[in-house]
């Protein structure tokens, strides 16, 4: 079995050649503008408008990510809400869906698959299509301006896919399980709290990082339309007002979306392979 | 099970936090918008119902031109993320040596915040001094800087292309998913037979992903329909429309004009068109799963 399968998987060597080639085109259309930006973000602002175009920066230096700090004002301020506005996001959206999802996946009761059907069809309206009721009711609850306006419907839009992934890897408990800790006088809370959370922590963590990186990575049209605040501007919205400017001073930039995205890049490193399983779970059917 | 009655409570009161969350953030904002598109809401205190009346002047603006060109956005683009991403998973599904960091390399783009990813692009698409433009005048394919984000044309394919970038990685992953899904067996069978390789993909793995493909293109079609960051950031709908499709034309008509009555009958009509997807979605699934029942 061994043998076949390498045997199957032993290419000539124009084969390799020609899908190192694939790869290599494939992954310069994915990072182009990392690397891109990162150059940027070595080269004196001088230089960088130098023609003819140099793609290796000369005299390139990391003085950009020094002096970013203080022509960027708020940038460290950004970088906290960010966190926190994510943090606080992936938070609330634990708390109600860990219960929704034990209750999807472990109890059977009527119209489970169209109420979950329901849930995911969330998944459909982004938040543009939304903004004009949720804009009016931000306003009448004095939401308008803080954390707040940023966080409620963030979390609404990431419950749909945490309700999913969590009820899919729930489901996957064996059901003897429960069923002995009943026969033993257990109640539902008991089973639910010693029995299932326990085992299922694995899959609580996917779920939360999946969530954390989501709200991370999507901070922008609530944070553009509900808040009008430097204060509590999250990263994205910090850096697009200083990109509309008139004079964008580029290296800087690049160098702050550096630092911005460093976090997430540092999280897929350490979490990859967790992160593969539960981006694409319920993706293909086993 | 005993107890199957406490059991069903039980879930109820389970459920109802996030029941009552996604009612009130999603739903009643959802009716709130068929209301709204029939008043004539602004900032200001009062609203009068105005009937048809906003639907009416839609259909008097070039709004016909703007679904159009939103269509054929959102064709192009599911298109090229599909192409380009199922290419990606059948490349980093070959046994090279490598291949577990260059899945990791495909990841960034969907991970990174997007905005951040956008204002890259932003400076590549740039004539005097981005990417492109340097390297098609340095190879001799351009006489002068192209300001890829200053003409119409250009700016239609610019967005398109940073949208691709986004989804490729997701629409990568899945195919992947799907690939590394499709039964060991058939290949073995087909290479005893003497099948080539590439015979086998055409023959073996592209059928057999094709249900995953069918899905990952509806569930692709839906966000990209409702593709606003990568927009907003780059053009903002210029220049003079020409990248404007009908959740641009939305939010500039409601949040930057404050005409809320007229931006929510802009948006019944994309959750119009978005409902008309997910019957489409729900039927090719129910459809394909027959078949592979079957």
């Amino acid at each position: 079995m061994m043998k076949k399968n390498a045997m199957i998987d032993r290419y000539r060597w124009w084969e390799v050649v020609l899908m190192y080639l694939g790869i290599a085109v494939f992954l310069f259309f994915i990072l182009a503008p990392f690397i891109e930006g990162f150059l940027v973000s070595l080269k004196p602002l001088g230089l960088l408008f130098s023609t003819p175009y140099k793609f290796i920066p000369e005299n390139g230096s990391f003085k950009a990510y020094v002096t970013m700090w203080e022509s960027v004002p708020g940038f460290a301020r950004y970088i906290f809400n960010s966190f926190f506005i994510s943090t606080v996001i992936t938070l609330v959206v634990l708390i109600l869906v860990v219960p929704a999802s034990y209750a999807f996946a472990r109890i059977k009761f009527k119209g489970a698959g169209s109420l979950l059907g329901g849930f995911l069809a969330v998944n459909m309206f982004s938040g543009a299509v939304l903004l004009i009721p949720l804009f009016r009711l931000m306003r009448s609850y004095g939401l308008l301006n803080t954390y707040w306006s940023m966080i409620v419907p963030g979390v609404a839009f990431l419950i749909p896919t945490a309700i999913w992934l969590l009820s899919t890897y729930m489901k996957r408990i064996p059901r003897e399980l429960d069923e002995a800790a009943y026969v033993d006088g257990a109640g539902h809370f008991y089973i639910l709290r010693r029995v299932i959370l326990p085992l299922a922590m694995p899959g609580i963590i996917v779920v939360a990082i999946t969530t954390f990186i989501g709200a991370y990575a999507q901070q922008f049209i609530f944070a553009l339309t509900f808040n009008s605040k430097t204060e509590f501007m999250p990263l994205p919205i910090g850096l697009f007002a200083y990109f509309g400017r008139q004079e964008v001073i580029w290296n800087e930039l690049m160098a702050a979306s550096f630092v911005g995205i460093a976090p997430a890049m540092i999280l897929i490193f350490a979490l990859q392979r967790y992160l593969v399983a539960g981006l694409t779970a319920g993706a293909v059917k086993q | 099970m005993p107890g199957q009655k406490s059991a069903v409570l039980f879930a109820w009161i389970l459920l109802i936090p996030a029941l009552l969350y996604v009612a009130a953030i999603v739903a009643y904002p959802l009716v709130d918008t068929f209301h709204l598109s029939f008043t004539d809401a602004s900032l200001r205190k009062t609203t009068n119902w105005v009937g048809w009346k906003n639907y009416q002047k839609i259909f008097d603006t070039e709004f016909a031109e703007i679904i159009g060109r939103t269509f054929v956005w959102t064709f192009l683009s599911v298109s090229l993320k599909m192409i380009i991403g199922t290419g990606g998973a059948v490349l980093l599904n070959a046994a090279l040596p490598g291949r577990a960091v260059f899945r990791i390399l495909t990841m960034p783009p969907w991970i990174v915040p997007m905005a951040i990813g956008i204002f890259m692009w932003g400076w590549m698409y740039n004539g005097q001094f981005g990417m492109i433009s340097g390297l098609l005048q340095r190879f001799g394919l351009s006489d002068g800087p192209v300001a890829f984000l200053a003409y119409g044309s250009t700016a239609f394919w610019a967005t398109i292309i940073t949208d691709v970038w986004i989804g490729v990685p997701m629409v990568t992953m899945y195919m992947l998913a799907a690939i590394q899904s499709v039964p060991v067996d058939l290949h073995e069978a087909a290479w005893t037979d003497g099948a080539s390789r590439f015979y086998r993909l055409r023959r073996i793995t592209l059928p057999m992903i094709f249900p995953a493909a069918i899905t990952m293109s509806m569930i692709s079609l839906i966000s990209t329909f409702n593709s606003f960051d990568i927009i907003w950031i780059l053009t903002q709908g210029g220049p003079s429309g020409s990248t404007t499709t009908m959740i641009i034309d939305t939010y500039s008509t409601a949040i930057g004009s404050k005409k809320f009555g007229e931006g929510a009958a802009r948006a019944v009509v994309i959750c119009l068109f978005l409902s008309a997807f997910a019957i489409l979605y729900f039927q090719a699934v129910t459809k394909l799963s027959r078949r592979m029942t079957t």
